[in-house]
């Protein structure tokens, strides 16, 4: 057992244990990690997304059980002249721009809040974080009974204390009578209430990168809060600032679809009716028109993309600048 | 390295490309739809052999929505395979994807499912696709046919309308009806006032003129009370059924007998109808209702803001539990109330059993066994005990059913006059329009009763010509 033979003595250096305990190559590995990300990403994304293209010029049911008909453009045209839709877009329209820019004025100054250190900011900040973490539609569920007239506080909240003469929000009625805008308002108030935390976490990102030396070199040339906030921080949080924006843009047009659902299905008459429902009633909903809806779906695709362009040549352009 | 995984990537979505086309070219030369498509063409003829060899089928499934009926009805089976060895399953799906599911299934051609209880609606679609086996020759030799009610037979079962084709054995019968508060009717302070105002006694109404004063009569904001809760529920099918109601007792209809809209969905009946229910919402829905179907009436019932409550049959069980509803003895139940020329209707919901055509013909003849135990008139009356909504003449006539739940009087009387939204494959589009208008102009005050039912009947002409039921 103690004696050493002949081909002992002819193995190579002993190797450490590191490596004589490898049985995978780098390759291996490379491999092991890239092909079922790869398969994957081809399965559940770019498979349905060449595949639903295909079928945004087909008349075809999901449920028909009868193969796709090739009708050309006949679904975007139909898209493009329905009424319906362009008012979905409208309303889509509206629901992003107003969200969006109110989150982030609010989403500004929450950033600016926060940056300052006092006594308790660190929960504080926690806390105004909470919102972003739930779920939208548990966040819609709950915000329909805090709407409510009859027991909900929100109208309480703001001064109402009598059903009848108080905002019915998710119906879009005044003190009983009709008030178009108000249950789309209802969901701008709630995405901005779950959303502006978000906008403020990045900018605040930004706030905190920014050197003290700057501002210090403004005390000292006397230049006003003002103006420390116009030449300073306005300028080197931007590209931050557009991140954000973009992605709330994103999320906008394309995730409200369970507030909405949760708050008011679309209603009242259509009026929270955004893209996101209007194509979820045409894919599902009894209809299954899928080569239509895979159209609309589409539309709103090519209008996403063309919206983040403009904003990536701005954030490019700021960044050369 | 970055040139050779780029590589990789590159011959990936090259292959995945190569995939995809021939998926699609693949998708394009399928031959395997059993039936003409268009949606006046003749249901599929999917009629499988009546008489099968020696079952050696020891297990059925049948796919339902998850409510109570199917907790009864997988309690009821319990006695079938204790008499046959056949154990039956009862699978349930949440309402919201019923639908979704099973047509899913259905056009990928599963066998998941020896059986469905489906929507009175799907009949068209299910037929046309060859989703459903004919139980015509069946349904008629084991004189299934004359043992329910007319109305059900052919909601739940006929198709086309009128054709003395069966496709389905009514199972769970359904409609409209209505929930009131007895402690406030029956109060001889307001039956004095209510009296006084209107001229004459305060009881459960049976016009609808009389709702609507009572529903009136019972709105106190004040109070925190509302004469009335019904349907405005946007998203499915809601505001259309509760709608309903009202349309077919005003004397207006969807369309004609040849599916024509046009003059009869924007009749001067309809448009009456319509402003009647918009009116209902208005003066007498609680706050808050804007997007409300059964369980959103059944709230406003049981925390006293609704003096009257419209809903399903199948919902009001939860009404008649103390242990739910506070006001439970004293919840009485009506017919939906007649129009204004008489005509008395009640919007359909419910449900008959099919078979599915795709399982095996031994599968398919196990399954019209169990269709065959289940319609016996016995076994009718157990599944109403259990509190099924038995859809058997004998069982609703029968003093046991009357006496079973407050409110089985109310049904059976129902079952005499429902009516059904259109079933025809094409049905989710005109749905979807039906919600879209009539939310607008319901719930979100634009318009008029005219100009909405115009729409929709241009809107539903369009879709009966695609879909081939009207004339182009």
């Amino acid at each position: 057992m103690t004696s050493t033979s002949a081909t002992d003595t002819a193995v190579p250096p002993p190797t450490t244990g590191v490596q004589k305990h490898r049985a995978l190559s780098d390759r291996a590995i490379i491999n092991l990690f890239i092909w079922p990300t790869l398969i994957i990403l081809i399965a559940f994304n770019v498979f349905p997304l060449f595949y639903s293209l295909f079928l945004s010029f087909t008349d075809y049911s999901a449920i028909a059980g009868r193969p796709p008909v090739w009708v050309g453009f006949d679904n975007f045209n139909r898209v493009l002249f329905s009424e319906d839709m362009w008012r979905a877009f409208t309303i889509t329209g509206r629901y992003v721009l107003f969200s969006v820019a109110l989150e982030l004025v609010l989403g500004f100054a929450l950033a600016l809040l926060i940056r300052e250190q006092f006594r308790g900011s660190g929960i504080v900040t926690t806390l105004i974080l909470i919102p972003m973490m739930l779920s939208p539609v548990v966040v819609g569920l709950f915000w329909k009974l805090i709407y409510t007239p009859t027991f909900g506080y929100f109208n309480y909240l703001i001064g109402f204390r009598n059903p009848t003469v108080a905002p019915d929000w998710l119906a879009s009625r005044f003190a009983g009578q009709p008030m178009p805008g108000l249950a789309l308002w209802a969901v701008i108030i709630v995405d901005v209430w779950m959303w502006t935390p978000f906008i403020a976490l990045l900018i605040y990102s930004g706030l905190r990168a920014i050197p003290d030396y700057l501002y210090e070199a403004a005390v000292i040339d006397r230049a006003s809060s003002w103006f420390q906030f116009r030449r300073i921080t306005l300028p080197q949080v931007m590209p931050l600032m557009l991140i954000a924006v973009l992605f709330r843009t994103i999320e906008a047009f394309t995730k409200s679809f369970d507030l909405v659902m949760g708050m008011t299905g679309g209603g009242p008459g259509g009026q929270t009716e955004v893209v996101a429902v209007k194509i979820y009633q045409q894919a599902f909903l009894g209809q299954f028109q899928t080569g239509r809806a895979s159209a609309f779906a589409y539309m709103v695709l090519i209008i996403v993309i063309a919206i983040s362009n403009l904003y990536i040549r701005n954030l490019n352009k700021m960044r050369e600048d | 390295m970055k040139h050779t995984v780029g590589k990789y990537i590159l011959g990936f979505l090259v292959l995945f490309l190569v995939v995809t086309l021939i998926a699609c070219s693949g998708g394009s030369s399928q031959t395997t739809s059993p039936t003409a498509t268009s949606g006046a063409a003749a249901p599929a003829a999917t009629t499988a052999p009546e008489t099968a060899p020696q079952s050696n089928v020891r297990e059925l499934t049948i796919f339902w929505a998850q409510w109570d009926p199917a907790d009864y009805l997988q309690e009821l089976v319990k006695d079938y395979e204790a008499e046959t060895g056949i154990k039956v399953n009862v699978i349930q799906e949440p309402w919201g994807s019923f639908g979704d599911v099973f047509f899913a299934e259905m056009a990928a051609q599963g066998t998941s499912y020896d059986m469905v209880i489906g929507d009175s609606q799907w009949l068209g679609q299910a037929t046309t696709q060859g989703h459903y086996v004919n139980l015509t020759d069946f349904m008629n030799s084991e004189n299934l046919t004359n043992s329910v009610t007319e109305a059900t037979l052919t909601y739940y079962g006929e198709y086309p309308p009128g054709s003395g084709t069966y496709w389905a054995f009514p199972t769970e019968g359904d409609a409209n009806g209505w929930a009131y508060r007895k402690d406030l009717f029956e109060n001889p302070e307001e039956m004095a006032a209510f009296e006084e105002e209107y001229g004459y006694p305060l009881a459960p109404p049976t016009t609808m003129a009389q709702l609507m004063d009572i529903a009136k009569f019972f709105t106190r904001p004040e109070q925190g009370l509302y004469g009335s809760a019904i349907y405005t529920q946007a998203d499915y099918d809601g505001l259309t059924m509760g709608f309903q109601n009202m349309l077919f007792s005003f004397g207006g209809d969807w369309s004609d007998a040849n599916f024509n809209p046009e003059g009869v969905i924007n009749s001067p009946e309809s448009v009456a109808a319509l402003e009647f229910y918009k009116e209902l919402y208005e003066c007498c829905q609680p706050p808050g209702m804007s997007n409300a179907f059964f369980a959103e009436v059944n709230d406003a019932f049981i925390s006293g803001q609704a003096a009257m409550g419209m809903n399903y049959f199948a919902f009001f069980p939860a009404l008649a539990n103390p242990q739910v509803n506070p006001y439970a003895e004293s919840t009485g139940y009506f017919v939906n109330p007649a129009g204004p020329s008489g005509d008395h209707f009640a919007s359909l919901g419910g449900q008959g059993i099919s078979i599915i055509s795709y399982i095996s013909p031994e599968r398919q003849q196990a399954a019209r066994e169990f269709i065959r135990w289940f319609g016996q008139n016995d076994i009718q009356a157990k599944w109403a005990a259990l509190g099924g909504y038995s859809a058997n003449r004998e069982v609703l006539a029968s003093d046991e059913f009357l006496a079973v739940a407050p409110f089985n009087a109310a049904f059976a009387e129902t079952m005499q006059i429902v009516k059904d939204f259109y079933n025809i494959p094409v049905y989710g589009e005109l749905l979807r329009v039906s919600q879209d208008e009539m939310g607008r102009y319901v719930v979100g005050g634009e318009g008029t009763a005219q100009q909405v039912l115009d729409a929709i009947a241009a809107k539903h002409a369009e879709i009966l010509k695609d879909g081939g039921f009207l004339d182009q």
